[in-house]
């Protein structure tokens, strides 16, 4: 009556199963999370922000940067970026243009008032501290959903939220990174935190966001940020004001030959 | 005029309405030359101070901008670097794909580290610094007009600024001081020839290339002997006029730089060749720190006979920069200049960190370990110097 063979596949089809399935789905579901988060992003066009970095070391002396920064939406690329430093005064008037472009190098130039001069930079820098903070270059750029692959964890309570825990593997080149795991909470997609593994795969930073607002009735975004630096004892604190959407910039305002009287 | 100008501007500035943001820096500035002097009554020493406010504002929602830069030095020895200079007193107008500057500014063409070739809109402030880097502010009317395909500069400039020169004090200076008084110009229309420049640059991914046009007065002058006021030998300027075709490219991939200036100058009396070229390769996180450090090789080249040519002519440059990425920001650059041809050496070194939020060091070494007997340099041979400078920014 029964076909033993037919029985035997199948049970190994059974016991096989959901180890395949799971496997799939941690990270397609990982994937999934990841599309949703940036679908639900698109069409904020741009945004202006006034950001205040507050650098920490061991000891607990602090530096201040006041930089003013104004990224545009570019559709099938990544985001075109503008800072504006205002403090430290003796850099007051640097400019630092990005072109992201996901897995390909970005294009960058930086304006230096004090020769008045534009110069194209290398893009390598992915993993070198930004502005001697402990952000890295790659911690505050555009992040395009291709730049990672991923995997879905599991489910957890972060603060008042639910969370989807996912780990995140960087796909470009240079990233000082082997691993981050990001919680990302599970009605607006906000990036409550996020640990950073480093190349020897020990967990280097955390980024953790807080104070997270509301913009056009849709769009969140945090007003604090805070990277510690488990090694160094080193810490940075972000603090975002005076968001502001679809403010009108365009193309025009993110020329490398512009730099010159950005503001 | 300028001298009136300032004063006449500090008067005025509380009152400038409109007046969004003022910033800039105080310097103190030590130099010291450790051999003795080559020529009678040059220093060996020296102190000064510097001021270099900044003041800008607009109107129009953004669409009209005025900005004014001075600088100012007191306290040297040389009298010639007590100066004061107008780098910016500027309108900008946006219109759409259209950027109009009228009035003084300064700015900067080109891309290598070893000198500048392409960079000849304004005067050199010589007085400042022997890089070539600090500049007087040049009038002008200045178009720039965007298109998809390339970025347009159209300049007409009229009056010239004269290069100044260190005094019988100053050092590094020639045997003979420069008598600027004398100052002779080929054109009849001597300082106030109107010069103009047009300019095409554009990015192709990751080239960058630009290419220039100049005719007017020559920025560097031919120094011809002659006679003082007291009858005492001098070297007297002399500014030709010039015809100037450029190419300024940089290739620009995740660790190198690829650098090339190379301009067709024409002067009447005679028509010239001259690059420099070369690359800059960065070494990123050495030794696992976030030090990131450029090696820089840069070869120049001069068509001209052999006593004509500039000082950097069939010379090698090779140096590192090394950039901390830390707090203070603090970098380093240092480079030898071999002379390939007469086996003359230069070394120079310029390093900075910041203090606090608001103080920035500087420090520069400028030594001639080896100049050959028929090498131009040699009157600088004994002039190896140490420079230090405190700034404090607002």
């Amino acid at each position: 009556m029964f076909n033993s063979k037919i029985v035997i596949v199948s049970i190994i089809t059974v016991l096989l199963l959901p180890t395949v399935l799971y496997a799939q789905s941690a990270e397609q579901k990982g994937l999934e999370i990841a599309i949703a988060a940036d679908d639900y992003d698109k069409g904020f066009i741009d945004f202006t922000a006034n950001m205040l970095m507050i650098l920490r070391n061991k000891n607990g002396d602090t530096s201040t940067r006041v930089i003013r920064i104004k990224t545009l939406e570019v559709e099938g690329d990544g985001d075109k970026n503008l800072s504006i430093f205002d403090q430290p005064a003796d850099v007051k008037g640097t400019a630092l243009l990005t072109y992201s472009h996901g897995l390909e190098p970005d294009d960058q130039w930086l304006y230096l008032p004090a020769l008045k001069k534009v110069k194209r930079i290398n893009s390598r820098n992915k993993s070198g501290p930004f502005m001697g903070s402990t952000f890295a270059f790659e911690d505050l750029g555009s992040q395009e959903v291709e730049k990672y692959s991923y995997r879905f964890l599991r489910e957890e309570a972060c603060g008042d939220w639910q969370c989807y825990v996912i780990e995140r593997f960087p796909e470009y080149k240079y990233s000082g990174y082997t691993k981050q795991v990001a919680w990302v909470d599970k009605e607006a997609y906000r990036l409550v935190k996020v640990d950073f593994y480093d190349r020897k795969r020990a967990l280097l930073k955390t980024l953790s966001a807080s104070d997270f607002k509301q913009y056009l009735g849709h769009y969140w975004r945090p007003g604090k940020m805070e990277m510690a630096n488990h090694l160094t004892g080193k810490g940075t604190t972000l603090e975002w004001t005076d968001y502001q959407f679809q403010t009108g910039i365009s193309d025009r305002d993110f020329r490398s030959q512009s730099l010159k009287r950005a503001k | 005029m300028k001298q009136v100008l300032i004063p006449a501007l500090l008067i005025a500035w509380p009152v400038l309405v409109g007046a969004q943001d003022f910033s800039g820096n105080f310097a103190a500035e030590a130099i010291s030359f450790p051999n003795p002097a080559r020529f009678p009554n040059q220093l060996s020493d020296d102190l000064s101070l510097s001021f270099q406010p900044r003041l800008v504002g607009d109107w129009n929602d953004g669409d009209d901008n005025w900005s004014i830069e001075l600088f100012m030095r007191a306290g040297s020895k040389d009298e010639n670097r007590n100066h004061n200079d107008i780098r910016e007193l500027l309108w900008l107008h946006l219109s759409g794909d259209n950027e109009w500057r009228v009035g003084i500014n300064t700015m900067f063409w080109g891309v290598t580290e070893t000198r500048h070739l392409v960079d000849v809109i304004n005067q050199i402030d010589l007085v400042e610094g022997i890089d070539g880097e600090d500049k007087l502010g040049q009038q002008m009317i200045h178009l720039k007009h965007y298109q998809d395909w390339g970025v347009l500069d159209f300049l007409v400039l009229p009056g010239f600024r004269e290069r100044n020169f260190p005094g019988e004090n100053g050092r590094p200076r020639f045997p003979l001081v420069v008598d600027d008084s004398q100052t002779i110009y080929a054109s009849a229309d001597g300082k106030d020839h109107v010069d103009y420049s047009f300019r095409f640059s554009q990015t192709y991914d990751e080239l960058d290339i630009g290419l220039s046009f100049f005719k007017g007065t020559n920025r560097q002058p031919e120094l011809i002997p002659g006679l003082g006021a007291t009858g005492q030998p001098v070297l007297i300027p002399l500014y030709l006029q010039m015809t100037q075709y450029s190419i300024d490219a940089q290739l620009t991939t995740e660790e190198w730089l690829w650098k090339l200036e190379m301009i067709y100058r024409d002067t009447k009396a005679r028509s010239y060749l001259a690059f420099t070229g070369g690359f800059e390769y960065t070494f990123y996180n050495i030794f696992d720190s976030d030090i990131n450090l450029g090696s820089l090789v840069e070869y120049s080249y001069d068509s001209r006979e052999a006593p004509l040519r500039d000082i950097f002519d069939r010379d090698l440059f090779i140096g590192a920069r090394l950039a901390f990425n830390d707090a203070q920001s603090s970098e380093l650059l240092a480079g030898y200049v071999v002379d390939t041809e007469k086996g003359s050496r230069t070394f120079r070194l310029e390093a900075s960190r910041r203090f606090g939020n608001s103080w920035k060091g500087t420090l520069e070494m400028q030594l001639f370990p080896y100049i050959a007997d028929d090498d131009l340099l040699i009157v600088f041979e004994d002039d190896d110097y140490l420079l230090l400078e405190l700034a404090r920014y607002f």
